[in-house]
């Protein structure tokens, strides 16, 4: 809390050029229904961070406003293409996703607790790789593109349906050891400017590079739409886009050591609310 | 005719500059940080440190550090210290040295090395995040280095 009010009012009172700041107390209830946990107590395993906050909390007051309704926000338009998706056989055995699971809602809570350990795989799988698990053996159908849009909409849809769920990710057990490479590779640095995940997001939260002013790079509210580039944007895409931004070389989507770093990060935000698809500049 | 001349007197100036350039690998940092002599063996230019400091594509120095005198340029960010005064209580051979690697000074910090080629990992192609091909370059010539140095040291409370 201290690292917000330096950068809010020490910078604000000085620089009237700064970007706009957001109201950082604000509370997220979406529709005036879904209370969304956008701050709470760290878990143990991040008990430096003190208090985990959705990235939410540190959009501005406009950004934040479209999250509060599903008719402003535009994340909810591929909600409802996911939706269409979601009822369409496809492939060989002529399944739909609703032919084996009935409506989107039976899969309440299934966002909260991914990456998951998968027994019968013997792999942390994340949703992505799970849908592409039902559609290739149990759909006779085609993989879809790890970040293609069908896949981010399809996402989108999952954790739309478990809203207001709090994050639950497994770190030990079979999934430890790639919980423990997510670890590794969030403090390792990165790149010609040889800035770590945990340089921006743990130690410089609440301040601002440049226009940018840093959350806790928490994925809560994945798929996000983004204002910047119009469109829902998956975890992994943003992983890359942060290691882009070091001056360093990035992984491919749906490689080992982003699907480690995905459960890594998804385990700091154990507590808060699963709210996608989120809101962000 | 004297329009060539001036033009291969130039070429011969800026190689004769650029082959006096300490290489990266080659700067020598004090135990405190310091580097001694000027990296490019030309005075620098407070002016172009200027534009080197607020430009995205340069320094871009106030993306981290907010400057009382650079106002109006926008968004100063607040990752580190203010550097008002700075010119006042750093010498030119800490300033050079925090520039051309601010780990020797400041231990385990944020802020990048501006002129450093080598011990990276995943170094990237610029921000295309392909590998980087061939040798780095330093994000700034050993005469830029010098450019901003000179600026800071305008900066005297
Ligand atoms: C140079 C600083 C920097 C580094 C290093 C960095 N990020 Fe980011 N990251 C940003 C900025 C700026 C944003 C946009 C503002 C924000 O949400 O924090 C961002 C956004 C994010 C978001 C989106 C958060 C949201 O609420 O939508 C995630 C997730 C994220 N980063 C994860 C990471 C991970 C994981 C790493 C390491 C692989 C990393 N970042 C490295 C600067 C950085
Ligand atoms: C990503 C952030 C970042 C960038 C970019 C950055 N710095 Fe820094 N700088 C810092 C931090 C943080 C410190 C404080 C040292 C520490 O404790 O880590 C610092 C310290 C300094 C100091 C020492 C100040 C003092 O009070 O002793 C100077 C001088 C300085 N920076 C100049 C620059 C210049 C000039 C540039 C651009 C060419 C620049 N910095 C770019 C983060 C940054």
């Amino acid at each position: 809390m201290k690292l917000l009010f330096r950068g809010g009012v020490v910078a604000g009172a000085l620089f009237a050029a700064l970007a706009a700041q957001a109201d950082e107390e604000a509370n997220l209830v979406i529709n005036g229904d879904i209370e969304i946990t956008v701050r709470t107590d760290a878990p143990e395993h991040v008990a430096q961070l003190g208090t985990i906050y959705s990235g939410w909390v540190f959009r501005s007051d406009e950004t934040q406003s479209l999250q509060m309704d599903d008719f402003e926000n535009p994340g909810m338009i591929f909600v409802d293409d996911a939706i269409d998706a979601w009822n369409t056989v496809d492939g060989t055995a002529g399944n739909s996703c609703a032919a084996c699971h009935g409506e989107p809602e039976s899969l309440a809570g299934v966002r909260a607790v991914y990456p998951k350990w998968n027994d019968e795989a013997e792999e942390v799988r994340t949703i992505a790789m799970q849908v592409n698990g039902c559609r290739t053996e149990r759909m006779g159908a085609e993989a879809w593109k790890y970040d293609g849009k069908e896949m981010i909409n399809m996402e989108a849809l999952i954790a739309s349906v478990s809203r207001g769920m709090p994050v639950d990710v497994a770190i030990d057990g079979p999934a430890q050891s790639m919980w423990e490479l997510g670890r590794e590779i969030y403090y390792t640095r990165f790149g010609q400017l040889d800035l770590s995940c945990a340089n921006c997001h743990e130690d410089n939260y609440g301040n601002n590079i440049r226009s940018d002013h840093l959350s806790q790079g928490q994925i809560n509210g994945f798929p996000t739409y983004r204002l910047k580039n119009a469109q829902l944007n998956g975890v992994q895409s943003r992983f890359r886009g942060c290691i882009r931004d070091t001056r360093g070389e990035t992984y491919g989507v749906g490689v080992e050591e982003l699907i480690a770093l995905e459960l890594y990060v998804a385990s700091r935000g154990n507590g808060l609310s699963v709210e996608g698809p989120s809101v962000r500049n | 005719m004297k329009r060539i001349i001036t033009a291969s007197a130039f070429t011969v100036a800026a190689t004769l500059a650029f082959a006096e350039d300490v290489a990266p690998d080659n700067v020598v940092f004090s135990e405190y940080g310091e580097v001694e002599a000027s990296l490019s063996g030309q005075a620098g230019d407070p002016a172009a440190g200027l534009q080197i400091m607020v430009s995205r594509g340069k320094g871009n120095c106030i993306a981290c550090h907010q400057v009382t005198a650079l106002q109006e340029y926008p968004f100063h960010g607040d990752v580190g210290p203010i550097l008002d005064g700075v010119g006042g209580y750093r010498t030119a051979e800490e300033l050079r040295g925090i520039l051309a690697n601010p780990k020797m000074t400041f231990e385990g910090t944020i802020m990048p090395a501006f002129y450093r080629t080598s011990g990276f990992n995943r170094p990237g192609n610029a921000f295309t995040g392909k590998a980087a091909e061939g040798e780095l370059a330093p994000l700034l010539t050993a005469q830029e280095i010098e450019d901003v140095v000179a600026y800071l040291q305008t900066l005297q409370d």
